[in-house]
């Protein structure tokens, strides 16, 4: 169909970065991690990510540097293929085309041309036996290169990469699954194998969680189920094999990791907390306490002198020698649900989502960031699995993004759930929300709904929260009751309910003139100016569960979707029911910005998105087949330019843009080819432009180029000698601003070289000027420097009228200078 | 990493009133000097020169009473039954007091024996009061007649029979020699003029007037009778200005304070209300012990004296601002912090390098001890005897937090008799508040299924516990009554509003609103 290909359903960003273990570059300036079907690369001083390398068809399942050569990476994917890049440029050198997915990659640096990878055992689907394998990466040219040379190392791997290490130099692989323990001596060819019991007697699990070997000595460290972490020695023989049992942890240690001299043991877990061993002391530990989220990857740099690890909320820490947090990359945080609406911020334009437990968090969807987490229960989170934190389930902005209220829960199921509704308002100076009025317990059980009034503005803002006790609140900014207490706070303004039915959803019309509740089965209208009831609606049976207005040409329909499987649509002004159509919709949400309504509606598994309007009985676009699974989070972001797009069926995308959460939690988008082809051209005329931002500041630079080819480009008028010199400055210029910010040295140190390059133009004529005046003093004061740095010192006199046409080359060469000035 | 975050400690709405610049000011007196007197107070005036003495007239006795005296500077006792309202004429010389035996006498301030002897009425004055020309006294008596006395020969000038109960107050003016104003048991106020036969203006209060007020410019009339305080505007012929009713009791006594910008009333109920006279707004409440009878300001508020029926005289000095500057200086004398923080006001130079010490987070024992997962330990810095007592919410707050770690239990086993008595005697104490119920109810649900074992074994615990379940039983029941009233409260409601097309709402509004809004109010229900 046409419409399928003109508008795609496209990835945006907020992949998880820490599905697999980071890299860092031998000089510890880069970090490698995985990030969807890409490879990241990013600066461990700015945080930014500089280079993303794409090729890999499938999820991305392991980065390693290259042992032989520091400048270059293995990445690993579930396609099946290895590939070899040079990441400082982000160049694919080769792509190794293995046919089985891979699940992990080692290297080791005494095996050259060898890679170890864990695949899926012939025979078995699922991923719970994997066998490692030794892949010898043949020497041939190409881009592609087909290996065959594979020989099993080990059989019987676990799924999880971080129980396969290799040993002292590469002499043996050590590799758990379960509560075994096997190792394998690769002179030898011997393989050891050691079990612990099921359950210790305490009855905590004795499970193998990780495994790391010491670099120097012959010492294996693991990490298991119930905290503790063993060190094994003499596992070269069957029986006299020891270990010692270290334990700290109050739950599974995830991570393990030496230093690369040996000297310490790094290990974390649930607890967020980096623990520090010292190797043989190892009553010795240093903490790096609250971390943020569980630890689940640790990796160090070659050096040494650089931590990082990885945290169960899509967040990497870079810590200096175990002191000091050096640098945060945060992803797009993703917990197991999203409970609150997507939500778009007026202001910064960033998607509003929780994200960390007790944060909201706000996402930049233009430039795929983190931009800060909002402390919403600013409470000290507790590290421990199975402990009731408050979580927030509710958060709704107002029209402005003047005020933000969220609602925080715990216990959700007891009878002494614990509710808070908050208000924050924005606060200019600060740029951020501070809490302004904290209700605990606003209903007696878990609320349903709350909203803002889109309309109201500043003083007059109103709040309508439903709650599982049957009523409904309207909360008002109220002054306070003396003036000795501060500013303005909200208060209940109305409580209402409906014979005692659950109100279920709230909306308000857009000029908030109507409030809609859906009280069960029930459609209640009422007017929040005068409280009263305007109308019930009640057609169709079955409960309410989504309620919309429309908006602009469309206002006068308000849209619900019933249990029943039921989308109606009722006039307001007639108060009769307009039409109605059986589909089961997971989700209808509608454009602020145009009179477009989007439903989700869940049909065998998969997801289809209806887009229409209210008053035309066709719908505007169609696609079946969005995601696998329900859709039930999805919002429309405005565009920060409108697209003009002619074509009919993309034409509901050229206002705002329609972002939807998978259940898989992807975050995915529409995107017309249009706006493809817009930003393809975009990226290529980056490429063209050197990678200059199109920043003021270059179009001063950028524009310069051409006037001097130009003057240049003039021989009648120029004499061979007046050829400028191709200055020290504009090479300096250019390797200013070709390379990145971040590896540039201070700017205090660069300030005088650039001014003297950009001084060097405007000298010249002066220069000229005063040869001009007194010929026979400047002559010999310059020519010799000229001679020094030009190969041919021959120097023809001007003659007058050369230097009149001179003059005015020059004055045509300022004017862009000043119309730049003047616009 | 970041930084630990305290415990967070809920603030709680204040309740109770507000600190204003009224209560500020109105509780800027001393310690109030008690004197027993022979019986009931039943008038107090202040003498209008300086020194300001006041005369207190009870029982058969009238005492002046030196501004800062205890002890009567001068006592006129020739009275033969009850005095009543013993005022001093404006230039302070002479006294005037009724009495049950119908005389009305006159006294010198100087001398003991009365002066004149007023005969005329025929029941007992309670009300007398000099004219604004010093020459004249008005009298109001129980035979329902006011009358106008001559001075100097004693003579009555003209009597007014027009009220048809007790005359019971009575005021003149301070501007016209003619005009005065009765107040009587037969509900109204009269405006008479000396110079017309009858009374020239009438008033209603609607119960019978006990108090009579004009403020200093004569324009406006305050009358006290029943409940209510009523304000009249007599510019306009009388129209009532504001009705207040604040007690619950009759009020008794009128008196205006802070250069007339504030009105003070008393009443049986044993309250003095301090209102604004803009807003006529309550802004204070004094509380006394007995029903009060009298009341009178010294000028400039400089005391506030009270009469009361259990023959009572209270009188509050004002505390001046030098004694409490005094107090501040003192203090200011010890050494300060600042006098050991050496280089406190050195500034840097504009080229000196600054290396910034990290600033160390101040945590609170409590928090100190949460952080190193010290759970008994934060308890019981917690339970510290100041910390329960003046702060409750910070030991709830700590419970709360444990509770939420999942710890409570922990922290709250392991403890030895006299810890555990303590922890008895805080979860007693506020197991009834309303804020506390939830989680203090959940703590002692712990401690009675950790300690259920040992219960026996020591007197005291066993005692407590006891009084823990008497606690609770009567709250039960105060819960229960409680709800009874509340849905008798909504079939009231239910009956009296008219039935509109949804009833439901109506009543859930009178409810969640009645209520003091649901911003921060815990059901009454989650104490049983």
């Amino acid at each position: 169909m046409v419409e399928q290909a003109e508008i795609r359903v496209v990835h945006q960003g907020g992949s998880n970065i820490t599905f697999r273990e980071p890299a860092i570059s031998s000089d510890s300036r880069f970090l490698l991690c995985a990030s969807g079907h890409n490879v990241k690369v990013f600066s461990t001083v700015t945080e930014e990510c500089v280079q993303e390398l794409r090729g890999h068809t499938d999820l991305v399942t392991g980065v390693l540097l290259r042992p032989s050569n520091h400048l270059q990476a293995y990445s690993c994917s579930a396609d099946g293929t290895v590939r070899l890049w040079d990441f400082t440029d982000g160049i694919l050198i080769k792509t190794y085309v293995i046919g089985y997915p891979i699940c992990s990659i080692y290297a080791s640096a005494s095996h050259d041309g060898v890679i170890f990878i864990a695949t899926p055992t012939k025979g078995y689907k699922t991923l719970d036996s994997l066998q490692l394998l030794a892949v010898h990466l043949p020497q041939t040219a190409g881009q592609l290169v087909e290996t065959s040379d594979l020989s099993a190392v080990l059989s019987d791997v676990s799924a999880n990469p971080a129980t396969v290490a290799f040993g002292r130099a590469g002499e043996y692989v050590a590799s758990t699954n379960g509560v075994q323990l096997q190792i394998f001596f690769f002179k030898k060819q011997k393989s050891f194998r050691f079990s612990l019991k099921e359950n210790s007697c305490s009855g905590r699990r004795n499970t193998f969680t990780c495994v790391a070997c010491h670099p120097t000595d012959d010492c294996i460290a693991t990490g298991h189920e119930d905290g503790k972490i063993r060190l094994w020695r003499n596992f070269d023989q069957k029986r006299e094999y020891t270990y010692r049992t270290l334990h700290w942890h109050h739950s599974t240690v995830r991570a393990l990791c030496f230093t690369p001299e040996g000297s310490n043991l790094l290990s974390g877990g649930v607890e967020s907390v980096l623990v520090q061993w010292r190797y043989q002391q190892e009553s010795q530990q240093d903490f790096l306490p609250r971390l943020g989220a569980a630890i689940t990857h640790i990796a160090v740099s070659p050096d040494g002198a650089l931590f990082c690890t990885s945290h169960s909320d899509n967040k990497i820490v870079l810590i200096q020698s175990c002191v000091k947090v050096s640098s945060i990359i945060q992803g797009l945080v993703k917990g197991e649900a999203v409970q609150t609406d997507l939500m778009v911020d007026p202001r910064s334009k960033a998607l509003v989502l929780n994200g960390k437990p007790g944060h909201l968090q706000f996402y930049s969807l233009q430039r795929d960031r983190l931009l800060f987490n909002l402390d919403v229960v600013q409470q000290e989170f507790i590290h421990q699995e199975g402990l009731d934190q408050f979580q927030v389930v509710m958060a709704t902005l107002d029209g402005a993004g003047a005020w933000l209220a969220t609602v925080e829960e715990r216990k959700q199921e007891t009878v002494e759930a614990e509710l808070n509704l908050k208000l924050w308002a924005f606060d200019e100076p600060s740029q951020s929300f501070v809490l302004n009025t904290t209700v605990s317990t606003p209903h007696e059980v878990r609320i349903t709904a709350v909203t803002f009034d889109p309309a109201a503005r500043g003083q007059t803002s109103l709040l309508v929260s439903c709650g599982r006790d049957g009523l409904f609140k309207a909360w008002r900014l109220a002054p306070p009751a003396h003036p000795d207490d501060g500013g303005p706070s909200w208060t209940c303004d109305f409580v209402s309910g409906y014979h005692g039915l659950t109100p279920q959803r709230c909306c308000f019309s857009a000029d908030g003139s109507l409030l809609a509740v859906g009280f069960q089965e029930v459609v209640t209208v009422w007017s929040p100016a005068s409280w009263e009831l305007l109308l019930t609606l009640s057609q169709p049976p079955g409960i309410i569960r989504d309620l919309c207005f429309g908006r602009l040409s469309c206002s006068k329909f308000l849209l619900g979707t019933t249990s029943s499987d039921q989308l109606c649509c009722w006039n307001l002004l007639t108060c009769s029911l307009e039409w109605s159509t059986s589909m089961e919709v997971s989700l209808l949400l509608a454009d602020p910005l145009s009179d477009n309504m989007a439903a989700f509606c869940h049909q065998d598994g998969n997801t289809d998105l209806f887009v229409f309007k209210p008053s035309e009985p066709r719908p505007l676009f169609s696609q079946k087949a969005v995601c696998s699974g329900r859709v039930s989070r999805a919002v429309f972001a405005p565009r920060e330019v409108a697209l003009e797009s002619c074509e009919e069926s993309s034409q509901w995308l050229n206002r705002s843009q329609l972002y939807f959460l998978t259940p898989l939690m992807d975050l995915l988008t529409f995107s017309t080819r249009a706006e493809e082809e817009r930003l393809m051209t975009a990226s290529k005329q980056l490429v063209v432009d050197d990678s200059v931002a199109m920043t003021p500041f270059q179009l001063l630079l950028g524009k310069r180029r051409p006037h001097h080819q130009a003057a240049v480009e003039d021989p009648a008028v120029r004499p061979p000698a007046e050829r400028p010199v191709p200055p020290g400055g504009s090479a300096a210029v250019r390797e200013l601003l070709q390379s990145p910010a971040h590896v540039l040295p201070a700017a205090a140190a660069l300030c005088s070289v650039f001014m003297e390059a950009l001084l060097e133009t405007p000298s010249d004529p002066e220069e000229e000027e005063e040869e001009d005046s007194d010929q026979e003093m400047e002559t010999r004061a310059t020519r010799p420097e000229r001679g020094l740095l030009e190969t041919d010192s021959a120097d023809p006199v001007l003659s007058r009228a050369q230097v009149r046409e001179l003059r005015r080359v020059r004055k045509l060469d300022h004017s862009w200078f000043s119309s730049l000035l003047d616009s | 990493m970041a930084s630990f975050k305290p415990t967070k400690i809920p603030v709680y709405p204040k309740l109770g009133e507000k600190v204003t610049q009224d209560t500020l000011y109105w509780k800027n007196y001393k310690a109030p000097v008690q004197i027993k007197e022979y019986g009931a107070v039943s008038n107090i005036d202040f003498s209008p020169v300086a020194p300001h003495n006041f005369a207190v007239t009870a029982f058969s006795r009238i005492h002046v009473y030196g501004p800062f005296s205890q002890e009567p500077v001068k006592t006129f006792t020739r009275f033969k039954d009850t005095a009543y309202c013993g005022r001093f004429r404006s230039d302070g010389q002479l006294l005037v007091a009724g009495c049950e035996d119908s005389v009305v006498r006159l006294f010198d301030v100087s001398g003991r024996v009365a002066l004149r002897m007023f005969k005329g009425h025929t029941k007992a004055v309670h009300v007398t009061d000099f004219t604004s020309d010093r020459y004249q006294i008005l009298t109001g008596s129980d035979d329902y007649t006011c009358r106008l006395w001559d001075i100097p020969n004693a003579a009555e000038l003209s009597t007014y029979r027009e009220h048809t109960d007790y005359i019971r107050c009575g005021v003149t003016s301070k501007l016209n020699r003619d005009l005065f104003i009765t107040g009587s048991y037969d509900h109204t106020l009269k405006v008479f003029d000396a110079r017309a036969e009858k009374s020239v203006m009438t008033m209603d209060h609607g119960q019978p007037v006990e108090s009579l007020l004009l403020y200093p410019s004569e324009g406006l009339l305050v009358s006290a009778g029943g409940r209510y305080v009523k304000v009249w505007d007599l510019l306009k012929g009388g129209q009532p200005l504001v009705s207040l009713k604040n007690h619950h009791k009759t009020v008794t006594c009128l008196a205006l304070g802070n250069n007339g910008e504030r009105l003070l009333s008393a009443s049986l109920d044993r309250h003095v209300k301090v209102y604004n006279t803009t807003t006529y707004k309550v802004v204070h409440n004094f509380d006394y012990a007995a029903a009060i009878l009298s009341l009178a300001l010294a000028p400039d508020d400089e005391s506030i004296v009270v009469g009361m029926t259990n023959s009572i005289l209270s009188i509050k000095h004002r505390k001046h601002t030098e004694e409490s500057k005094e107090i501040m200086s003192q203090q200011r004398r010890r050494p300060s912090y600042r006098v050991f923080v050496k280089g406190k006001n050195f500034v840097p130079k504009p080229d000196d390098y600054l290396v910034s010490k990290p600033v160390k987070e101040h945590l609170a024992k409590y928090d100190r001890e949460l952080k190193k997962f010290n759970v008994s330990k934060a308890l019981d810095a917690s339970l510290e005897i100041w910390l329960r007592k003046k702060k409750p919410e910070i030991t709830v707050g700590v419970i709360k937090e444990l509770d939420r770690r999942g710890t409570l239990k922990n922290a709250l086993a392991g403890r030895d008799e006299e810890q555990l008595s303590q922890l008895l005697h805080f979860v007693i104490g506020n197991i009834v508040d309303t804020r506390f119920a939830p989680i203090i109810l959940t703590a002692a649900e712990m401690i009675l299924d950790i300690y259920k074992s040992v219960i026996g074994q020591s007197a005291l615990i066993d005692q407590q516990l006891l009084r823990l379940q008497n606690i609770l039983e009567s709250e039960i029941n105060l819960e229960q009554e409680l709800l009874e009233v509340l849905g008798m409260l909504d079939t009231m409601f239910a009956t009296s509003v008219t039935r509109k097309e949804v009833p439901y709402s109506d009543v859930g509004r009178s409810n969640g609103l009645a209520q003091g809004e649901a911003s921060s109010s815990r059901p009454e229900l989650q104490a049983t």
